[in-house]
């Protein structure tokens, strides 16, 4: 099975409900698409990723309701240097999607779905705890695998793999 | 749901209130199921709040993985969550592989297919044996863990090690079933319903233990959609999905099994779901029994990527390179990201693995259904009596490997 090349035009993707339904909505919170392996992401701009999520939600039929999975890469040296992803998860259409918003290195801020999806709870601290990610809104953003007084976000590209001695 | 009313979310120091006080129940707690500790509010018998507060399992494996090649995170896998090392080298391997774009052959599906769900009944061994322990039903832990030998006996003869078993690799599998294995398979799949029978005997009408059980942790299918759990845990609310069935992976869609509901969401709805998964399970074993592929390939035709056999390795020079190649340098895999979720026996394990064209992954992230399910055992407990706590952990079948990573 070869592997087809993947698709990155915003232009070509429009037939797939997802990308339809977001630029219909807001085509400025839009930041560019990718179809890849079967797997769909879109890049969606900092600023908009709350009313996003919120959207995609509660949109009748798209009905993303269940938040699988929050994470980040960290794509050191280059800029934006960040990339926090959403894993959407539909249990009526059985469908996923990837959403990604872009951070650069300096400014880590960016706004928690909490409002939305509860169970970004675990997962955002996750991220501010191993990435160093500012979630704003997120009413108890502290460490939560590392220990309290820990220095540093171990899954930064600059934090070595044996820590610092 | 305001932000504030979010079970677990926070919890404040504050013994002001001089009606309520903190209790910290574990990290050393034998019913936590590992070193999961509790901060539990109190107002005398009653559950003000509940958090809880985990890492102390952190092991760092994704960054470790960063720094290994592909096939050397097969290992890694293994000890996530250490109840079902099968289902987590499955995930990784299917990851990779649809990173690489590669088949496996028939035969290896159906093998894997079929040690999966041995894999899933041994999980749900562990889990009825100390869930009914911790309840105060001791006997079914010792039948559990008779049946558990057996499988971990199975383990050992397909891949030489009882719990770490690292089985399965991309592009395949380690070897070849072993002789006579399918015949031990066999018998152990003629004889699991008569025992699954026998913990039903035990516990499903066993009045102490319905009474224990039933009214106690409920939480909604609004709740369990909104707090992220998967599996079990939101089946029993009434949510009917199942991965295996409704995004089929590994071959999954030649199987015939239903997938047990409730719509009660307590946790005597949970238990009642796992042990008719036992059963469903048992089943799609039974199946891949009389479908199995007679010999055949066991590893896909990728030599860059899968090793070859040690027969060959000795006695041609291609291969001996390829080797070689393999074991010092590793195989590049085409940039690209993908997420692969699996049904494990927690809910959905899912696998976000980054490729940046090199032979190591620049990222791996592992969604684990413990640290998912976790967020909801505040919604359980909350409001409800402290002896119920138990009950409840014991309900969500968390594996604190699998929830700290």
């Amino acid at each position: 099975m070869a592997l087809a090349p993947a698709v990155t035009e915003l232009e070509q993707l429009k037939d797939k409900p997802e990308v339809a339904a977001l630029l219909g909505w807001n085509a400025d919170a839009v930041d560019g698409a990718k179809f890849d392996r079967n797997e769909l992401t879109i890049w969606i701009k900092r600023d908009f990723i709350l009313e996003a999520c919120k959207f995609l939600r509660d949109h009748a039929e798209l009905r993303f309701n269940l938040l699988a999975d929050v994470t980040c890469v960290d794509w050191l040296p280059s800029e934006p240097r960040f990339e926090v992803v959403y894993h959407l998860f539909s249990i009526t259409r059985k469908a996923r999607l990837r959403l990604k918003v872009r951070l650069a290195g300096d400014d880590t801020r960016i706004s928690s779905v909490i409002s939305v999806w509860p169970s970004c709870n675990f997962f955002e601290r996750e991220v501010f705890d191993l990435f160093g990610i500012q979630f704003e809104g997120h009413p108890f953003m502290k460490r939560i695998m590392m220990p309290e007084d820990w220095k540093g976000h171990p899954l930064r590209k600059d934090y070595p793999v044996e820590g610092y001695r | 749901m305001s932000v504030t009313d979010i079970p677990g979310v926070h919890i404040e120091q504050e013994l002001g209130a001089d009606r309520t006080m903190i209790l910290n129940m574990g990290p050393q707690h034998p019913s936590t199921h590992g070193v999961l500790r509790l901060v539990v509010e109190v107002d005398g018998e009653t559950i003000v709040r509940i958090m809880p507060d985990i890492g102390y399992l952190h092991t760092g494996i994704e960054k470790t993985t960063e720094a290994k090649f592909y096939q050397q995170v097969v290992p890694l896998t293994d000890r996530i969550d250490y109840l079902c090392p099968m289902t987590n080298n499955l995930t990784y391997c299917l990851a990779v592989e649809k990173l690489l774009g590669m088949e496996i052959p028939k035969r290896a599906q159906w093998i894997r297919v079929m040690m999966n769900e041995i894999t899933r009944i041994n999980s749900h061994l562990v889990w009825l044996g100390t869930h009914a322990m911790d309840i105060g039903a001791l006997t079914v832990f010792l039948y559990c863990f008779r049946e558990r030998e057996d499988i971990l006996r199975l383990f050992e003869m397909v891949s030489g090690q009882r719990m770490m078993t690292s089985y399965f690799r991309i592009g395949g599998l380690a070897l070849d079933l072993p002789l006579n294995f399918l015949e031990r398979v066999k018998k152990f799949a003629d004889r699991f319903p008569s025992n699954v029978d026998q913990y039903e005997n035990l516990l499903t009408n066993n009045p102490i233990f319905v009474r224990r059980l039933k009214g106690v942790g409920y939480i909604s299918p609004e709740d369990a959609i909104a707090l992220g759990t998967t599996g079990p845990t939101l089946r029993a609310c009434g949510i009917d999905i199942d991965l295996r069935r409704d995004a089929p992976y590994s071959g999954y869609e030649n199987f015939k099994f239903n997938v047990p509901t409730s719509t009660v969401g307590d946790v005597y709805a949970r238990y009642l779901v796992r042990v008719q998964e036992l059963r469903e399970s048992i089943g799609i074993v039974q199946q891949c029994l009389e479908g199995m592929p007679e010999a055949g390939p066991i590893k896909a035709d990728a030599p860059k990527i899968v090793l070859p056999d040690r027969e060959k390795m000795k006695t041609q020079m291609e291969s001996l390179i390829y080797h070689f190649k393999i074991i010092t340098e590793g195989f590049t895999v085409p940039p690209g990201e993908v997420y692969q979720a699996v049904e494990s026996p927690r809910g959905e394990m899912g696998y976000y693995i980054v490729s940046d064209g090199t032979a190591k992954p620049y990222r791996v992230h592992m969604r684990s259904p413990s640290f998912a399910n976790l967020q909801a055992l505040p919604a359980m407990c909350e409001g409800r009596l402290i002896a119920d706590v138990v009950a409840a952990i014991g309900s969500i079948d968390i594996v604190l490997g699998d929830c700290d990573r």
